[in-house]
């Protein structure tokens, strides 16, 4: 009874400064916005408008006629003209472009010969990215097609002379956007940062502030204090939910297939689960900027590992074991099952387990941590 | 010591690496008393509060505060103790009222308690002005009667004072002592640390402390009477003359400038000091008047805590 009136009064007080705290306010309307933003729109897959350079030795018409299909896709733009290809290769060094096509002198009589590749594409494998995409593109069905060129321009794909085998059928997200793909995971990302930012310096600030010496000498116990300090973030978490749900819906038209409830249900499960993780950080970090380096700690390998960028079922076996410390590798779970597939809780009940298991364990490692002490 | 002990210490040490903080303490502190910590910085006064508030763990020796043993039954004693910190450590940017209904909350205070105290507090440390106004925005003593006023809350009958004037005025200091002896006429124990003289002469004990050691102990009467050297006085024209001449000759551990007189402790040993004085300063071709004086608390606490020469 006194201890939960003791575990109220820690979150009103804590109530009480984060609405005084105008840059901890701003953080937590504008983190969100902010990162959703850049998510939503940097984070692009589709790309497009690659920077080209194109050295046509042919100039026939059906030499100009690929370039022109080419560039018709949006994925390259042509910006350099070039002679040889050792000049296109000068080009990728200098980055002036990332693609260069060339297409021989004897392109019209290559294109005859089915033995032989008709052009090349220089491409510029640094980023991860872009060879996947050109390659794609030369796969692309362009109206050269009756000559049977395209397939055999790119010579180290190592696909089949006849073209694709197979035909690919996309579930969830036909259109492939890139934003319906990062969308929801990146409201888990948002939240991790937040929310461990935010908790990791809770304890840290009260100690940094003389405050904790006080209030380790009343009868206020571990756990209360703990609750109460992450009770005003699990609202702030959900308010963020909310804001970025609304972001996505709203600017990204990521579609929201499963029910509210059960996504602000899981979103609970995984707020409360981060929390947990911030106050660790803040019982082991002795200053605020401890705290900080701490939280990017963390949140590093929950972008990389988490299945959130890399595909989890990619990842070697160790790395998806330790995958499994992650809250946000069961969140990205949950809310991609939630609003991309439509699932319910009932089908999603392994990974909200994992996040509870995650909770339990965080705290009870904080609450190990804390002493009521100073040394 | 007619009273029971509310604090007994025994060979109580704490060490932070190299710097022993607190060396060998044995004290008794009597119930219902305003009991003194004296000594400069560093010599371990805040630490030993922390050790007394179960704050920190002592390296070597024994704590018992109201009948419980320190550090295990640390949580037993924190609704029994009062506890203002050296620096201000309640919330600066919560209001006089959100402080102190903030503390009377986390004391376990049933809602009536907590409105009643509450109220009382802020009357009768005059506050009320000032409830709606963030402590970061109230002076030096208007946040150390806040700071005295949230320790105060749920009546503890020990209280631990870390020099809880070190920021404030004269007046408000007197105000302040005037407060503590009404804490006191309730049956409340003080311990307080200063590096106040006149603070410290109003204890009824005392505790000298010099880098982490305990160098005198007693009532302030006692320990003047009982002090460890001779004082004299000197009066001249050219007291820098004096002074350079004096702090030369052997058996003066001391010397102080008060006005336009010198004040010089001189070592309890030496024979007919008035005479050694006078005859050294003649040998100097000096004029100046030499008597004994009566001690001060001031010059307790220099002999105790001054260099002597070895
Ligand atoms: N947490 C600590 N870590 C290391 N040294 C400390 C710590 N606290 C105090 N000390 C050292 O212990 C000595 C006594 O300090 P303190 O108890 O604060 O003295 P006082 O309160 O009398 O000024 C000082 O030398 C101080 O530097
Ligand atoms: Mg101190």
């Amino acid at each position: 009874m006194n201890g939960i009136r003791r575990m109220w009064a820690v979150a009103l007080k804590e109530f009480r400064q984060l609405a005084r705290d105008r840059l901890t306010f701003a953080m937590v309307i504008g983190i969100p916005l902010i990162l959703i933003t850049l998510f939503g729109y940097a984070i692009n897959m589709d790309v497009r408008n690659l920077r080209a350079g194109i050295a046509d030795q042919a100039g026939t018409q059906t030499s100009r006629r690929l370039v022109a299909d080419l560039t018709a896709t949006q994925v390259i733009a042509p910006v350099r003209q070039a002679a040889t290809a050792d000049e296109l290769e000068r080009m990728l060094l200098g980055n002036e472009i990332v693609v260069g096509i060339f297409i021989p002198r004897d392109f019209e009589r290559r294109l005859q010969d089915p033995n032989r590749e008709a052009a090349q594409l220089l491409v510029d494998a640094t980023d991860p990215l872009i060879p996947g995409i050109v390659s794609a593109v030369a796969d692309m069905p362009f109206a050269l097609r009756e000559h049977g060129a395209t397939q055999r321009m790119v010579p180290r794909t190592g696909r089949s002379q006849q073209g694709s085998l197979f035909s690919m059928r996309q579930f969830y997200n036909p259109e492939g956007r890139s934003a319906v793909m990062i969308v929801p995971g990146t409201i888990g990302v948002i939240l991790t940062f937040t929310m461990v930012l935010f908790t990791s310096i809770a304890i840290v600030r009260e100690r940094e502030r003389g405050n904790l010496e006080l209030l380790i000498t009343t009868p206020v116990r571990s756990i209360e204090l703990m609750l109460g300090k992450i009770i005003p973030y699990i609202f702030i978490g959900l308010l963020q939910v909310s804001l970025i749900l609304s972001a996505a819906v709203f600017l990204f038209d990521v579609p929201l297939r499963g029910t509210l409830l059960d996504l602000y249900v899981a979103s609970l499960a995984y707020v409360v689960a981060v929390l947990g993780f911030g106050l660790l950080i803040s019982t082991i970090a002795k200053v605020q900027f401890q705290a900080f380096q701490l939280t990017f700690f963390l949140l590093l390998p929950s972008i990389l590992l988490s299945g959130f960028i890399f595909p989890f079922d990619g990842m070697p076996q160790p790395a998806q074991y330790f995958a499994q410390a992650l809250p946000l590798t069961h969140f990205i779970v949950l809310v991609r099952g939630i609003l991309l597939k439509g699932a319910e809780l009932a089908d999603l009940l392994l990974p909200l387990q994992k996040l509870g298991i995650l909770f339990v364990i965080s705290m009870s490692l904080a609450m190990l941590r804390f002493r009521k002490r100073l040394d | 010591m007619g009273a029971s002990a509310a604090i007994v210490t025994q060979n109580l040490s704490r060490r932070f690496g190299a710097v022993l903080a607190v060396d060998d303490l044995h004290l008794q502190v009597p119930e219902a008393q305003i009991y003194g910590f004296l000594g400069p910085n560093g010599s371990g006064k805040s630490t030993t509060f922390r050790m007394l508030c179960g704050l920190l763990k002592p390296t070597a020796g024994e704590v018992d505060v109201l009948g419980h043993r320190l550090p295990g039954d640390a949580e037993r004693i924190r609704s029994l103790i009062g506890y203002m910190t050296q620096q201000f450590s309640l919330y600066r940017d919560l209001t006089v009222l959100e402080n102190l209904q903030f503390m009377a909350q986390i004391q376990g205070l049933s809602r009536r308690e907590r409105r009643d105290r509450v109220r009382h507090s802020l009357r009768a440390y005059r506050l009320e002005r000032y409830r709606k106004r963030r402590a970061e925005h109230l002076s030096g003593g208007e946040r150390q009667r806040l700071a005295l006023a949230a320790a105060l809350l749920h009546r503890p009958p020990l209280l631990l004072l870390d020099e809880p004037t070190s920021a404030v005025d004269p007046q408000t200091r007197r105000d302040f002592w005037d407060a503590l002896f009404e804490l006191i006429n309730q049956g409340t124990t003080i311990l307080v640390s200063t590096h106040y003289m006149d603070e410290a002469e109003r204890c009824h004990r005392l505790a000298i402390l010099d880098r982490g050691g305990l160098v005198a102990e007693g009532e302030p009467l006692e320990l003047i009477g009982n002090i460890d050297a001779t004082v004299i006085e000197i009066t001249g024209a050219d007291l820098k003359s004096l002074r350079e001449t004096l702090s030369g000759l052997r058996g003066v551990w001391n010397l102080t400038q008060l006005g336009s007189r010198l004040h010089a402790l001189l070592d309890p040993g030496t024979d007919r000091p008035v005479e050694r004085v006078q005859g050294a300063l003649a040998n100097a071709g000096l004029q100046a008047n030499v008597s004994i004086a009566e001690a001060g608390l001031e010059d307790v606490f220099v002999a105790a805590t001054g260099k002597r020469p070895s």
